[in-house]
C-alpha cells in the first residue's frame, strides 16, 4: 500500500514537469514580460531595458529560461551591467518556491494576491463536492431500487436537461428568481454578490446564506450527471450473482441495497469524482465572475482581462498542481476501499 | 419414422430469420431508443431554425440599431424582445445560433482530427512515441480546460482580422475559438483511439495486411482506423455539445467572439447586467444553448446505445 | 412420510423482447426431510428457474410465476408476503449458487458474509456470530479458519470459495438445502472433495436437499430420487436405482448413453444426442423432444405426453414403450 502512494507519487513528478513546460512555453509567448515595470503608461529607457533583461535572465536560451522559471536565479550570480562578467546575484526565486513574479495590477507579490483567494475557492468547492455527493447518492440510489417508474422516468428527463445547462445560464435562472423576483414580491432573497454582507461581516450565517445560489448553481448541474451515472452502476450492481445470494440468505432489502450493492456500486464513484474537478473548477470561474465571490476564479478572469501575466501564471500552475494531486489522492482511496486491489 | 418432418421445419425456421448487418442492428436499437429520435428532431428544428429563419431576417436586421427601442419586452413586433442597442433578439439568435453551431462543428472537426492522430500515432507505434504522446495528452488534459481557453482566447485573441465569407462579416475571433476550443478538447478521443489502437493492431487483420505490403499511413487510415470508427462518432458527437458550451462560456465572460458578430453566448454577456429588467435577452439565447446541448446528448446517447448493445441493459 | 418441500404445478414464464420464454411448465417434485433429490437435464431446461421459484429469486418483471404453489411445510410461498420470505430464506430453506466467485461479495470478508445470516436470523451478536462462523468454516474443512475468517473472497481457490458458500448455507440448520450445480464451475478432484463434504454434513444434520446439476455422476453419488427435465417439463422422476438400471425415458436413456464409460472399447465412437437444445420461445404442440428422439411415433408431434406412473415410485411423460418401440 504504502508502496503504491509512493509510485504515484513519483510518478506524479514528470507530470507536473511536463505540466509546467507547457504552461512555460504559453508564458513566454503571452506577452512582454518587461512590462510590469516602468508602469503601464511609461516605456522603459533602452539602458534599463537592458538591464532588466539580464536580470531577469530574459537573454538566455528557452531551456535555460524554463530552468531559471523553476528554480530561481538568486543563487547564482549574472551579469549586470553587460560587460560579460558576472557580478550580482539574481533576484528571482523560482516557481518552485512560490515565486511567479509581482502582479501587474497589485504589485505585490502574485502568490500573496492569489494565496488571499484560495481559501475562498475550496471552501466553494468543498460545500459543491459535498452538496453534490449526497444529492447524487440519494437520487441515483432511489431511481435505481425504483427503475422505470414515474419517479425515475422524470428524473432521467431532468438530469439530461440539468447536465445540457450552461451553469451561467443556471445561475443566471436561479438569480432571476430566487433574488431578483423574490424581492420583488417581499419574499426573504437570496443576496447576489460577494461572500458577506460588508455592514455584518464575515459570519458563519452569512456566508452560508451568500453561499447557496453560487453552490446551488455549480452542483445542479453536476448532481444531474452524477445521479445517473450512479444509478447505472447500482442497476448493474443489483443484477449481480452476490446480491441474489444475500436476497437468497435472508436479509431484510435495506441491508442487501446498502451493505451488498451499494459498496460496490460506489468504488468507481470516488474516480469520477476525481476526474470532475478540473471541470468544476472550470465551472466555478463562471460562477465567481457572476456572484461576485472573492474566490481564484474571479481573480484569474480578472487577471487575464488585465493581462496580469504572473497572476494568470500563477493561478494555472497552482490548479494544474492541485488537480494532479487531487487525482492522486482519489486513486489512492479507490485501491484503498477495493480489497481486490488493497491484497495484491 | 417421420422425423424428417419436425427436423426440416426447425431448420426452416432458423433460416427464416437473416442475420442482420451491424448497421441494420444498430440502426434497430437506436430506434427504439426513443429519446435519441427526439433529440435528432429537436436538432432538426433549431438547424431549420438558423438557416430558413435567415429568408425572414436579413443580417442588417439582426444588426440594425434602434436606440429609441432598446431593451424593449417581447411583442408583436420583436417576439424576443430588444437589446442594448435596440437590437431585435429574434433576428439576433438566428445569426448567433448560425455561428454557435458552426464554432461546435468546426472546433469538434478540428479536436477530432487531432485527437485521432495523436491517439493513433501513440497507439500504432508504441513505444517512446506512445510514452512521449500519453504524458503530454495527460498533462494538457490536466489544466482545467475553462482556464486555458480563457488565457488563450485572451491573448490569441485580437489576432486575426476580420474577414469575409459567404457574404457576411465574421469577426477574426471565430477563427481563434474554434482554434482554441479544438485544441483544449482532443485529449479524450486520443486516448480512446490510442487504446483501440493498441489492442486492433495485434489482430490477424493487421498481421496479414503487412504480409501484402501495407506502408503504415495505409495500416493506420485504412485498416484499423474503420475499425473503432464507432467511439469517434460517438465521442465527436457529443463533442458538439461540450464546444457550444465552451463557445458559450467564453463569449458569456467577454472573450470569445467579439461583437458584433453575434452568437448565443456574448449576447449572454450583454444581458448579464441587465438581469432585473430585460430578463428576455438572457433567457432566450440560453434557451436555445440549453436546447442543442439537449438535443445532442440525447442523440449522441441514442449512438452509443447503438453502437454498444452492452450498455443498454445496465443503462435503461 | 409428509413431503417437506413440495412443488405443485409450477409455470414460470420470462417475458423478453423477442416474446415469452416458457422455462417451466407445470413442474411437480417433492423432497422429505432427511431426502436428497436431485434434478438433471441441460443447461436452459428450467431447473435453475424452478429452484430459484421457490426461494421468490425470480426478477418480475421480466419473469413471472404463472401458475403453481410451492408448500413448504404446506404454507404456499408463492401466496406469503415479502417479510415471511425473508424469514424463511437463509434459515428454513437456504440456497448455495454455482459461480462462488461471482455469488460472493467482493468487498465483504468471507467471515461478514457468514456472520450476517446469524445476526439476522438467530439474533447473535457480531463477537458470537463471528465465532460461530469460525466454527462453520473448520466444519467446511477450511484450514486456519480464524485467519480465513477476515480474507476476501478473492483471496480464497474456487474449491474453497465454494466450501465457505456452503458454510453460509447452513450457519443457521436450514431445514432444506437447495444447491444450484455447485460444482460445476470447479474442476473434478475439487469436485469429489465437495460432493463427500455434502455427504458427510447431510448425513449429519439430516437435511433435505435438492441438487441441481447435468452430471449423471454426481446424482448417481448423492441421490436418492431424481427428476429430468427437459424444456421446462419433467419427463421422468424416480429413485435413483431404478433411473440409472431402467430408465423409460427416451431423454434419459440417450443421456446414459452418451455417458463415457470406463469399461468401454477405446475405439468405439462417443454417442450423442442429435439435434440442438430446444427453443423454449416457440414450443411445438407435441412432445418437445421430438426432434432428437430415437421412438418417435405419430401421437408424439401431435400431444404433448404428461407425467404418469408406469410403476410404483416411477413416472415418465412419454408415449412410447422403449423396450418395444411402439406406443404404450
Amino acid at each position: 500500500m504504502t508502496r503504491y502512494v509512493l509510485r504515484r507519487l513519483l510518478q506524479a513528478i514528470p507530470l507536473l514537469l511536463i505540466i509546467s513546460l507547457i504552461l512555460f512555453i504559453l508564458i513566454s509567448n503571452l506577452g512582454d514580460p518587461l512590462a510590469s515595470f516602468g508602469g503601464t503608461r511609461r516605456r522603459l529607457p533602452p539602458a534599463d531595458r537592458e538591464r532588466l533583461t539580464r536580470q531577469l535572465g530574459l537573454d538566455k536560451p528557452v531551456i535555460v529560461q524554463y530552468v531559471i522559471w523553476l528554480i530561481g536565479n538568486d543563487w547564482m550570480k549574472i551579469d549586470v551591467d553587460g560587460d560579460g562578467i558576472p557580478d550580482a546575484y539574481g533576484t528571482r526565486q523560482g516557481v518552485l518556491r512560490g515565486d511567479f513574479g509581482n502582479s501587474f495590477q497589485e504589485r505585490r507579490p502574485a502568490i500573496e494576491v492569489i494565496g488571499e483567494r484560495v481559501w475562498n475557492t475550496l471552501l466553494l468547492m468543498t460545500a459543491c463536492e459535498a452538496v453534490v455527493l449526497i444529492f447524487s447518492l440519494l437520487i441515483g440510489i432511489y431511481s435505481a431500487l425504483r427503475q422505470y417508474s414515474a419517479w425515475d422516468n422524470t428524473i432521467t428527463a431532468l438530469s439530461f436537461i440539468g447536465y445540457s445547462m450552461p451553469v451561467f445560464w443556471l445561475s443566471l435562472v436561479l438569480i432571476y428568481i430566487f433574488s431578483v423576483n423574490f424581492k420583488r414580491w417581499g419574499l426573504p432573497y437570496f443576496p447576489v454578490t460577494g461572500m458577506y454582507d460588508l455592514e455584518v461581516g464575515p459570519t458563519v450565517g452569512q456566508i452560508v446564506w451568500h453561499l447557496v445560489l453560487p453552490v446551488a448553481s455549480l452542483s445542479i448541474v453536476s448532481i444531474a450527471g452524477y445521479s445517473r451515472y450512479i444509478r447505472s452502476q447500482m442497476l448493474e450492481v443489483i443484477n449481480q450473482d452476490y446480491v441474489r445470494t444475500a436476497y437468497a440468505k435472508g436479509l431484510p432489502e435495506r441491508m442487501v441495497i446498502m451493505g451488498h450493492a451499494f459498496k460496490n456500486a460506489a468504488l468507481p464513484l470516488v474516480t469520477i469524482i476525481g476526474m470532475d474537478l478540473p471541470l468544476l473548477l472550470g465551472g466555478a470561474v463562471v460562477t465567481e465572475a457572476i456572484f461576485g465571490w472573492p474566490g481564484m476564479g474571479r481573480l484569474y478572469f480578472k487577471a487575464t482581462n488585465a493581462a496580469d501575466i504572473p497572476v494568470t501564471m500563477g493561478i494555472l500552475v497552482i490548479i494544474s498542481v492541485l488537480v494532479v494531486l487531487f487525482q492522486i489522492a482519489t486513486d489512492i482511496t479507490y485501491t484503498f476501499l477495493d480489497p481486490r486491489i488493497r491484497y495484491e | 419414422m417421420a422425423v424428417s418432418a419436425a427436423t426440416s421445419d426447425l431448420l426452416q425456421a432458423r433460416i427464416k430469420r437473416r442475420p442482420l448487418t451491424p448497421g441494420q442492428v444498430a440502426l434497430r436499437r437506436f430506434i427504439r431508443h426513443k429519446m435519441a429520435l427526439v433529440g435528432v428532431g429537436i436538432l432538426v428544428a433549431l438547424i431549420l431554425y438558423v438557416t430558413v429563419g435567415t429568408v425572414f431576417f436579413s443580417e442588417a436586421d439582426a444588426n440594425y440599431v434602434d436606440l429609441r427601442n432598446k431593451l424593449s419586452p417581447p411583442s408583436w413586433e420583436h417576439p424576443f424582445g430588444t437589446d442594448l442597442g435596440g437590437r431585435d433578439i429574434l433576428a439576433r439568435t438566428i445569426y448567433g445560433g448560425q455561428i454557435s453551431i458552426i464554432i461546435g462543428i468546426l472546433a469538434v472537426i478540428v479536436s477530432v482530427v487531432a485527437g485521432v492522430l495523436i491517439g493513433a500515432l501513440a497507439g500504432f507505434y508504441g513505444g517512446i512515441v506512445d510514452s512521449l504522446l500519453m504524458r503530454f495528452t495527460e498533462a494538457t488534459f490536466n489544466i482545467p480546460q475553462l482556464f486555458l481557453l480563457i488565457a488563450l482566447a485572451k491573448f490569441f485573441g485580437t489576432k486575426m482580422p476580420a474577414f469575409n465569407l459567404f457574404g457576411r462579416s465574421f469577426s477574426g475571433s471565430v477563427v481563434i475559438i474554434v482554434g482554441v476550443i479544438g485544441l483544449t478538447s482532443w485529449m479524450y478521443l486520443a486516448r480512446i483511439v490510442r487504446s483501440n489502437f493498441l489492442s486492433l493492431k495485434e489482430q490477424e487483420f493487421v498481421t496479414a495486411a503487412r504480409c501484402a505490403g501495407a506502408t503504415d499511413f495505409s495500416l493506420i487510415f485504412e485498416h484499423i482506423l474503420p475499425n473503432t470508427i464507432a467511439p469517434i462518432i460517438v465521442s465527436a458527437t457529443l463533442e458538439v455539445a461540450s464546444a457550444i458550451l465552451s463557445e458559450a462560456y467564453i463569449s458569456f465572460l467577454g472573450m470569445g467572439v467579439q461583437p458584433p458578430t453575434a452568437t448565443w453566448g456574448n449576447m449572454l454577456n450583454e444581458a448579464y447586467n441587465h438581469l432585473e429588467g430585460a430578463p428576455w435577452m438572457w433567457f432566450f439565447p440560453g434557451t436555445l444553448i440549453l436546447l442543442a446541448v439537449l438535443a445532442i446528448n440525447f442523440a449522441g446517447d441514442g449512438l452509443r446505445d447503438a453502437f454498444d448493445p452492452r450498455s443498454l441493459a445496465a443503462t435503461q | 412420510m409428509d413431503p417437506l418441500l413440495e412443488l405443485q404445478d409450477l409455470v414460470v414464464h420470462f417475458h423478453t423482447l423477442d416474446g415469452v420464454v416458457h422455462a417451466v411448465n407445470g413442474a411437480s417434485y417433492a423432497v422429505t426431510a432427511g431426502q436428497t433429490l436431485g434434478i438433471v437435464g441441460e443447461s436452459g431446461c428450467g431447473k435453475s428457474v424452478s429452484v430459484l421459484s421457490v426461494m421468490r429469486l425470480i426478477p418480475e418483471p421480466p419473469g413471472e410465476i404463472v401458475a403453481g404453489r410451492v408448500l413448504y411445510r404446506g404454507q404456499d410461498l408463492l401466496r406469503l408476503d415479502k417479510l415471511h420470505v425473508q424469514t424463511i430464506r437463509g434459515k428454513e430453506i437456504a440456497m448455495v449458487f454455482q459461480d462462488p466467485m461471482t455469488s460472493l461479495n467482493p468487498v465483504l470478508t468471507i467471515g461478514q458474509q457468514i456472520s450476517e445470516t446469524m445476526v439476522v436470523h438467530e439474533g447473535m451478536d457480531k463477537r458470537e456470530a463471528r465465532h460461530q462462523a469460525i466454527k462453520l468454516l473448520e466444519t467446511v474443512g477450511i484450514p486456519q479458519p480464524e485467519d480465513r475468517y477476515s480474507d476476501y473472497p478473492h483471496q480464497f481457490s474456487g474449491g474453497m470459495r465454494q466450501r465457505a458458500m456452503i458454510a453460509m448455507a447452513l450457519s443457521c440448520h436450514p431445514n432444506v438445502l437447495i444447491a444450484d450445480e455447485p460444482t460445476t464451475a470447479l474442476d473434478v478432484t475439487i469436485q469429489a472433495q465437495i460432493v463427500d463434504l455434502v455427504k458427510d454434513l447431510r448425513d449429519r444434520l439430516g437435511m433435505a436437499m435438492i441438487w441441481i446439476t447435468h452430471d449423471l455422476g454426481v446424482v448417481a453419488e448423492l441421490a436418492d430420487r431424481v427428476v429430468v427435465m427437459y424444456a421446462g417439463f419433467i419427463v421422468e422422476e424416480a429413485d435413483v436405482f431404478t433411473l440409472f438400471e431402467t430408465p423409460c425415458h427416451p431423454y434419459t436413456l440417450a443421456l446414459l448413453k452418451s455417458l463415457p464409460r470406463v469399461d468401454s472399447v477405446s475405439n468405439e465412437k462417443l454417442a450423442t444426442i442429435r439435434g440442438s437444445p430446444p427453443d423454449c420461445l416457440h414450443l411445438p404442440p407435441g412432445c418437445p423432444f421430438v426432434p432428437r428422439c430415437a421412438f418417435v411415433v405419430e401421437r408424439c408431434q401431435r400431444e404433448n405426453p404428461t407425467l404418469q406412473h408406469i410403476a410404483s415410485g416411477h413416472k415418465i411423460a412419454c408415449w412410447v414403450d422403449v423396450t418395444t418401440g411402439r406406443e404404450r
